[in-house]
């Protein structure tokens, strides 16, 4: 070998977990997972889900009517006054891509009966009872159906607190919430959810002109990667190593750590040694 | 030799119905001439059970008899052999068991072996040893293939088990299993049985032994057991794959005469032996450390 030359090198890049998903895979075992925990341990086939018009919604009434079958699926649209008028028609595209069963409920009486007694409410206020609103009725509409509500918050949304607590996240089942908002979107392309619905970018529509990314102060493709570093126990330093702010990770750890309550149940005392989920433990489907 | 992996979904918590689908896995294969069944970890329960293990653990004596009754229920009048993943109540003491019995014929049935998983996984979503004791040994015995030895679950993670198991004299490992799906990033298989089926074939290739693995399926709290029940020949090749979701059975055919070639052509098992020794001799591991100070 001559020593002059310089022998090839072979660079490696830094390593990060991945976020991608065999989207097949992951539809198959979503749909599995509904069939078990609806149909063999809970005993019920039918599913009920607010859609909004937003792709998580979308998306699980797609794996919903894959698992149960498009009859025993209801959707119920639950707009309020202010609702983007373009909300209702994307929910509808859903319904008539899938054949399922759809009905609209107005929530704005509802919501104004109370807000008359709250005339100080803000925007995050007024969001919250909407929300909390469309949780009553949603379960309203179980009972009277013999449905299950069915979950459509994701994984983003949940780390980031990016919801309204005991309305978004009551449904006792929910098969995206270990799904990124990017992995959302790139199972909603393969199920082919309308093209609309995936492309629009993401609000909650509490308010006019609202966007998720607007809100949250940072891209949803930024955050999950910074999250999916958080989850898997990177530091801060070897976060930003891979081509992030400081104030990027920093914005999205703060909401993570602020928010961990968010994700619990309440926070109940403990007086004796047999106190429920701390020494009496049992799992959820025994 | 034949031998039947079952994938097997369980109803959380209830005994009789598993039973009874035990039993129809049974009738099943009474006609077929199998001569070895196989059910995954905690096949008669579920897995994820917490606190209420306590009230569900069998003995070892019970669960033979009742296995037992529903192997002669079909009407088979010859034996058989059978392995079962049950939690156990060893007089109050309680373990992750696996139970190889021979059921069924003129004789009464026999435990042949008990064996009381080692490594008790108890971090992210496990939290074994919160519930159970683990098991202090690790033994061969004798099977309808020769000599055999079962693994339950992480204890086949360890690369030292299937070692020890193959130095022992086992032929043939048997690992009954329930493990939690996840990684979905992988091409048309989850990570984490992609990642199962590399370790069973190190494990096979390496000592030149069979390795049957079954795999419990269905979903248990959002968790899905992902079935992956499949079989190795002792040249770590795939014989046989179930896929995650659905319950199955795997037949496998197992020839003596195989592992004998797999270990003629490449003798790893007998050169570890010779070197074995000089390994466990030294003095910077400290097991050896350990075995010293207690003497």
């Amino acid at each position: 070998m001559n020593a002059q030359t310089s022998l090839p090198v072979i660079e490696t890049p830094l390593d990060e977990p991945s976020l991608a998903i065999d989207p097949e895979l992951t539809a198959r075992w979503l749909e599995a997972f509904l069939r078990d925990e609806m149909v063999e341990r809970r005993g019920i086939g039918r599913a009920i889900l607010g859609l909004s018009g937003g792709i998580d919604s979308a998306l699980v009434a797609y794996l919903c009517a894959r698992a149960l079958g498009p009859q025993n699926v209801y959707a119920i649209r639950m707009p309020y006054k202010t609702s983007s008028p373009s909300s209702l028609s994307d929910a509808q595209r859903v319904v008539d891509a899938l054949g399922i069963n759809c009905e609209t409920i107005e929530i704005s009486d509802a919501v104004d009966g109370y807000l008359a007694h709250a005339p100080d409410a803000d925007a995050r206020r007024k969001g919250n009872v909407m929300a909390r609103m469309r949780m009553l009725v949603l379960f309203d509409q179980s009972a009277r159906r013999n449905a299950l509500p069915v979950g459509t918050g994701n994984k983003t949304e949940r780390l980031m607190g990016y919801f309204t607590w005991h309305a978004d996240d009551t449904p006792p089942v929910n098969p995206i919430g270990d799904l990124f908002k990017t992995q959302v979107w790139a199972l909603a392309r393969h199920l082919g959810v309308p093209n609309e619905v995936v492309d629009k970018p993401p609000s909650a529509d509490l308010e006019a002109n609202q966007t998720d990314e607007g809100d949250l102060g940072i891209t949803y493709a930024k955050a999950d990667r910074i999250l999916n570093l958080i989850l898997f126990g990177y530091k801060d330093p070897a976060i930003v190593a891979r081509g992030f702010s400081e104030s990027e990770v920093g914005l999205v750890r703060r909401r993570v750590d602020a928010t961990h309550w968010k994700r619990h149940l309440p926070t109940t005392a403990l007086v004796s040694g047999t106190a429920i989920n701390e020494f009496y433990l049992r799992p959820v489907d025994f | 030799m034949h031998a039947a992996l079952v994938q097997f979904k369980p109803r959380k918590g209830d005994l009789d119905a598993n039973l009874d689908a035990m039993r129809a896995v049974f009738e099943q294969l009474a006609p077929t001439g199998t001569e070895l069944i196989v059910f995954p970890e905690a096949a008669l329960t579920g897995y994820f059970l917490e606190g209420a293990v306590y009230e569900l653990a069998l003995d070892a004596p019970s669960l033979a008899r009742a296995v037992d009754e529903e192997w002669r229920a079909t009407g088979a009048t010859r034996a058989v052999d059978i392995v079962v993943g049950f939690y156990e109540n060893a007089g109050g003491t309680f373990h992750n068991s696996a139970m190889y019995l021979r059921a069924g014929g003129p004789e009464r049935a026999r435990i042949v072996h008990v064996h009381r998983k080692m490594f008790l996984p108890t971090y992210g979503v496990f939290d074994e040893e919160r519930f159970l004791t683990r098991g202090r040994r690790l033994a061969a015995f004798e099977s309808a293939f020769g000599p055999a030895a079962m693994l339950i679950c992480e204890d086949a993670w360890h690369a030292i088990m299937p070692t020890v198991a193959a130095l022992k004299g086992a032929r043939l490992l048997i690992v009954p299993s329930a493990s939690p799906g996840r990684g979905i990033c992988g091409d048309g298989e989850l990570e984490s049985n992609a990642r199962w089926k590399s370790i069973l074939a190190a494990a096979a290739s390496e000592h030149g032994v069979y390795v049957l693995y079954a795999g419990l399926t269905g979903f248990e709290g959002g968790k899905g057991m992902s079935g992956n029940t499949c079989a190795f020949s002792p040249r770590g090749d795939l014989l046989a794959s179930a896929g995650p979701l659905d319950p199955c059975i795997v037949r496998v055919q197992l020839d003596p005469n195989e592992v004998d070639l797999a270990r003629a052509t490449i003798p790893l098992l007998g050169d570890l032996s010779a070197v074995l020794p000089d390994l466990w001799l030294d003095e910077e591991i400290p097991v050896t450390r350990r075995i010293e100070e207690r003497t």
